[in-house]
């Protein structure tokens, strides 16, 4: 198998998983309820991502594991997701932050991977980019209207971005699998992606009246499997049925 | 002369009624047909949203990703009926707003099975079979009924309801042709959610103190009773089918009414549930409550947002 291939999907493929699972915790209790659909639907889209991707990676890895035993089956240090998708919920303005620096990532991701040599990859780019485009509008407006709206929702949002700031460096996280990967133009290098999401936060921040956290430390770990607190929790509910009724059909 | 003026308004109502023309948003209606209508949408519309609830509840602990992505899929119609039975709400003079604070301060009531616990992975399925199930018993005939929005509002919900309905169904059949633990699960689910889906079709029709009025309205077309009737029926084979025992030792076959004929529901339970006593209650109405009350500063910073654009574009063409 190619291994280099196989952990790219599941940094891809955990980044979804993990971040549906966030979204959907809001499920039935959003602030309002078209944007309680939103989320949900978000969700959806983004466990279906998962569901496509981790299915390709099990291909791939060839060693009779499919999409859920990828998805539910793993331990902790073998998730590859980022650890921004996996930080906590709080309020509706860390959720939305969070989505919005994750969208702004993702949006040019795909754009550059829908011309992917490896044409599994470009299919699954080019449908998911519809979504994220949708999802990307969807975060960036509602981060404008936090930081400009009333003077709480300012503040929450600037606590947002102060928090989740320190998370954002390990999106661009490479290392020899994208090396080996980026030689085969099976993926792309992830500084014009960098750049582009820099224009992406800046202009949207300013709109917001937000300010961008300077020098602070990053944090990294998620892409090595190094995680936060947070995941070992968010898999304890993902993997309950699987774990306690192990081997069953469903 | 302003009495006569409402008979004759009333006449020509109840005329466009017999005759089957739908009431629309516009025309001239009773009171108290208008007050029975708002009442049922918002109750409905409650219903879905609280409905939300113990279906969330196994969304993160769903067992596999296609089951996970189906629940979120179904949970989300639900969001959507609400909306659109509060816009219909919203058409006879109803705020959206009020009608839900009626809901989080307890005078406006929604379908007590919501108030009964999700306690493992088969109650989706339980949920998805009975409850959607007993809830299309009730919907289908709201496709005719006399009000034009609600209606036609049905005729969609119910279209989903039913795909639901087939979709817990297929949970709880895989189940019942699972493990022992799986078969065990199911069982269980049955036993909870049978009779709490029996009293979702309300009192029997002797002690209904709006049947009768509603169906001279055709709000309702059809009696509690004639309408569980049709449930039982029809979800018996269903559970013999797939090898699940409905927990009624009263249940037999009547050969030559072709009906089945149930034990008697317990009422005090149900009567409980409707005061607020059920398992949840309380459980369903403060997630509610803290869901507007959390997202208070969202709504505000949306309209305060709006209004600071608006001011702008304002300022831009002066």
């Amino acid at each position: 198998m190619n291994k280099h291939l196989f952990e790219y999907l599941l940094r891809l493929g955990d980044d979804s998983l993990i971040i549906g699972h966030r979204l959907s915790e809001w499920c039935g209790h959003g602030p309002i309820l078209e944007e309680d659909i939103a989320m949900t639907n978000m969700a959806l889209d983004f466990i279906g991502q998962a569901t496509t991707i981790l299915e390709y990676a099990a291909k791939v890895e060839n060693a009779g594991r499919d999409a859920d035993a990828l998805a539910f089956l793993r331990y902790e240090r073998e998730y590859r997701n980022v650890l921004l998708v996996e930080q906590p919920n709080e309020d509706f303005a860390v959720t939305m932050v969070r989505q919005f620096l994750f969208d702004a990532f993702r949006k040019p991701l795909y754009e550059a991977l829908q011309n992917s040599s490896d044409e599994q990859i470009a299919a699954i780019a080019e449908k998911s980019l519809k979504e994220t485009k949708y999802h990307l509008k969807h975060s960036s407006e509602w981060v404008i209207r936090l930081g400009d709206g009333t003077e709480e929702s300012h503040e929450k949002a600037q606590y947002a971005i102060d928090t989740l700031w320190r998370y954002t460096d390990e999106l661009f996280f490479e290392n020899e699998v994208d090396a080996a990967l980026q030689s085969e133009n099976i993926v792309p290098s992830l500084i014009p992606i960098r750049e582009e999401w820099q224009k992406t936060v800046t202009a949207v921040l300013a709109e917001a009246t937000l300010t961008i956290p300077q020098n602070g430390w990053k944090q990294q770990g998620g892409r090595t499997g190094l995680h936060s607190e947070n995941l070992g929790y968010i898999l304890a509910e993902l993997q309950y049925m699987q774990r306690a009724y192990p081997g069953m059909k469903w | 002369m302003k009495e006569n003026n409402i008979e004759e308004l009333e006449r020509q109502f109840q005329e466009k009624i017999d005759n089957d023309i739908k009431i629309e948003p516009r025309d001239w209606m009773p009171d108290a047909y208008r007050d029975t209508l708002i009442r049922q949408i918002s109750q409905h519309a409650h219903s879905e949203i609280v409905g939300m609830l113990p279906e969330g509840n196994w969304i993160t602990r769903a067992p596999n990703l296609r089951r996970k992505a189906v629940l979120l899929a179904k949970v989300q119609d639900e969001a959507g009926h609400g909306l659109y039975l509060y816009s219909a709400a919203e058409t006879l003079g109803a705020d959206r707003e009020e009608t839900i604070d009626d809901l989080h301060s307890g005078k406006a009531k929604y379908s007590s099975i919501f108030n009964y616990p999700t306690l493992s992975w088969a109650d989706m399925g339980a949920i998805g079979w009975l409850v959607d199930g007993a809830a299309i018993m009730n919907q289908v005939p709201l496709c005719r009924c006399s009000y034009g929005p609600y209606a036609r509002a049905m005729v969609r919900v119910c279209k989903e309801e039913s795909f639901h309905q087939r979709q817990g169904f297929e949970i709880m059949s895989t189940l019942a042709n699972g493990t022992p633990e799986q078969k065990a699960m199911a069982q269980d689910a049955l036993n909870r959610f049978w009779w709490p889906a029996l009293m979702m079709f309300g009192p029997n029709d002797a002690e209904s103190k709006h049947t009768e009025q509603s169906m001279r309205w055709k709000i309702k077309r059809q009696t509690n009773d004639e309408l569980r009737q049709q449930f039982v029926d029809i979800t018996v084979p269903q559970a013999e089918m797939i090898g699940l025992t409905v927990p009624d030792a009263d249940l037999k076959f009547n050969t030559e009414t072709g009906h089945y004929e149930s034990g008697e529901i317990n009422w005090d339970e149900f009567w409980q549930v409707v005061k607020g006593n059920g398992p949840c209650n309380k459980d369903r109405v403060d997630a509610r409550r803290k869901a507007k009350e959390n997202g208070m500063w969202v709504r505000e910073a949306a309209a305060a947002h709006a209004e600071k654009r608006a001011n702008r574009s304002k300022e831009k063409r002066a």
